[in-house]
């Protein structure tokens, strides 16, 4: 690049790295440093594996997130194949249907969840007619992980469709003609090739699956995925440095795990075989 | 792969598929074992589905049956069928190197690790792509491609090789140099193959015998040499090569009693006036380098195409004077519709 072209391009970056500056290096570092500003100082980014309240939150927050992605990056991975496989009256209206929770909010979904699996909820209904047992299961980590999978499944499903429309057909009729049987042409053949979505959505979904924060809220208020537990503290114990740290480690975890999906996904071609 | 061959044949096998679309009209054919059969016709003529029928990548309509040398194979997916399948689009794996594609059957069947890589590199040696072994698909050239294609389907050692259209997606070099490749790779496997194009000059070179579709209909069964000299119907006079039609009044001794005559523009040549059948008047001339192609008028309703090694100028408007080689006279058998003008759906 020639040299004189540096005063033009620091221009043009210039109201981008402004933003980015203002909005979100300063603040962050801003946070990193209340983070370490308690009494315990920079020890408070070990509270979240020294005190067992925080370290148990960070661990059925991953839990959850992971069990999120894979359940979502199961079905919408069916769902999506089936959807691009078959033509039928109504395929139009299921696929925009099934990318409503979209539209959502997540104090609404935890409304919807409510409304499923809550006191006076649909399954409550059911199960108490059936078997006199009323099953309420929304206001727990059960009741977090449908309302996740609700707003996940379409993030997947639209990405997999996309990797699915383009593989072509005759890939898996040359496998079978090889002899290979279903399970193979899945694992050989369809499942490679949606891999880099695969990883690309998964990697979305455990994001916000980790971050989400409206979905606990509405739910219940003792959930202790991460994001309620920085907002306790926050907001309840006033424990602002605590609080900050835990940001900061959240952030991290799922920074790293972005991270991991993006050298994977470059990878796939090397990683294969 | 020599010692058992498969004969194919194909018992009342037609295609309806599930909107109503009729792709195949219900018919029979033998494929004799070790045989290269083409399957020749324009698009959307059923020869693709007739191929994916014998692949048991498609079921014919009730009645229809498959068989593999007496053993009914109608019941059995592809992948039961041992049947090698070569692409228009190479449909090699992406995420496989070049050996892993070629291997790929044999992994699939458990054959021990020492055999298959064996085999593997005997089948990259016979398509002379030893080289490419740990190359990935996409550092390939369309050539390259459709070598390991063809070194994957014959790896597992296939009853039948089925090949849809191989060469369409190459250019017109590499389209002739794999031509002679597969045929003499053909000739010395002894397998039996199927083999669908639209390119005629593809059909010749290769077949043994060609089979003429149109309109999911058999139009012709024959060698290449009796496809072309003695077309049983407009259809496939018409679809393989040029024909110029004359009125059986010209030669009424070889006319049989039908109307017209066929003639092939090869068979028409540029003689002195006194050896002339006819004169023509020259409305087109193209110099090709190895021939000259003359459209004439004044012979017969249509213009006549002529097309042979000739030298000097034939200008526009002058009369030429022609001699109709006697041998390249061709009737067609009866008079019954062309399988365009039967078609009644």
């Amino acid at each position: 690049m020639d040299r004189r072209d540096y005063p033009t391009l620091f221009l043009l970056i210039l109201p981008a790295a402004l933003v980015f500056l203002a909005f979100f290096i300063v603040p962050m570092v801003r946070l990193a440093f209340v983070g370490a500003s308690g009494e315990d100082g920079l020890a408070a980014y070990v509270s979240v594996l020294t005190t067992p309240r925080h370290f148990e939150s960070m661990v059925a927050t991953i839990l959850l997130s992971l069990g999120v992605t894979f359940a979502a990056l199961a079905v919408s991975t069916v769902a999506g194949l089936f959807l691009v496989r078959n033509r039928f009256p109504g395929r139009e209206t299921l696929i925009s249907v099934l990318t409503l929770p979209l539209a959502f909010p997540g104090v609404v979904i935890g409304f919807l969840v409510i409304l499923l699996a809550g006191r006076q909820g649909l399954v409550g209904d059911v199960t108490q007619a059936l078997t006199g047992e009323k099953l309420v299961f929304a206001y727990s980590m059960a009741g977090l992980f449908v309302g996740y999978l609700y707003f996940s499944i379409p993030r997947v499903i639209l990405t997999i469709m996309a990797a699915a429309e383009k593989l072509d057909p005759a890939l898996e009729e040359a496998a079978r003609s090889l002899g290979a049987p279903a399970w193979r042409v899945v694992r050989d053949v369809i499942l490679p090739a949606l891999k880099p979505g695969l990883i690309a959505s998964g990697a979305i979904c455990f994001a916000t699956s980790m971050g989400a924060f409206g979905t606990a809220f509405t739910l219940a208020t003792r959930i202790d995925v991460l994001p309620m537990t920085i907002y306790t503290e926050f907001t309840l114990n006033a424990n602002i440095a605590g609080a900050a740290s835990l940001s900061i480690t959240l952030g991290l975890v799922t920074w790293a795990a972005l991270f991991i999906a993006r050298s994977l996904s470059g990878s796939t071609v090397a990683a294969s075989g | 792969m020599t010692s058992e061959n498969t004969a194919v044949s194909l018992r009342a096998c037609g295609k309806t598929f599930a909107d109503g679309t009729r792709a195949l009209e219900q018919l029979d054919l033998e494929v004799g074992g070790g045989e290269t059969l083409v399957l020749l016709g324009p698009s959307g003529c059923g020869k693709t589905t007739l191929l994916r029928i014998v692949a048991g990548l498609e079921m014919p309509d009730a009645g229809g049956r498959v068989l593999f040398n007496d053993e009914d194979v109608s019941a059995r997916p592809i992948e039961k069928r041992n049947v090698g399948m070569v692409f228009q689009s190479y449909a090699l794996f992406p995420n496989m190197s070049v050996a892993e594609n070629v291997a790929y059957g044999l992994r699939v069947r458990r054959a021990p690790k020492a055999e298959i890589a064996a085999r593997v590199a005997e089948m990259l040696a016979m398509m002379r792509i030893e080289e490419l072994a740990e190359r990935r698909v996409d550092q390939l050239s369309g050539g390259q491609r459709q070598r390991v294609a063809l070194a994957r389907a014959i790896a597992v050692r296939p009853r039948v090789l089925l090949l849809d259209e191989p060469l369409t997606a190459l250019d017109a070099l590499l389209r002739d140099r794999l031509r002679v490749e597969i045929d003499s790779l053909l000739r010395s496997l002894g397998i039996t193959a199927i083999y669908v194009t639209h390119d005629q000059a593809e059909a010749m070179a290769l077949g043994d015998r060609i089979v003429v579709m149109s309109h999911g209909r058999i139009a012709q069964i024959g060698t290449p040499q009796e496809i072309y000299h003695r077309p049983a119907n407009d259809f496939v006079a018409d679809f393989i090569g040029t024909v110029n039609r004359l009125p059986a009044r010209f030669f009424p001794e070889q006319a049989n009693g039908s109307t017209e005559l066929l003639v092939r523009p090869e068979d028409l040549d540029v003689v002195p006036a006194a050896e002339a059948d006819f004169t023509g008047r020259v409305t087109s001339s193209l110099f090709l380098g190895n021939r000259t192609r003359l459209v004439l008028e004044g012979i017969g309703p249509e213009p006549l195409v002529v097309e042979s090694a000739l030298r000097g100028r034939f200008d526009v408007g002058t009369d030429v004077p022609i001699r109709v080689k006697r041998e390249g006279l061709m009737t067609l058998p009866n008079t019954r519709p062309s399988p365009t003008e039967q078609r009644t759906l």
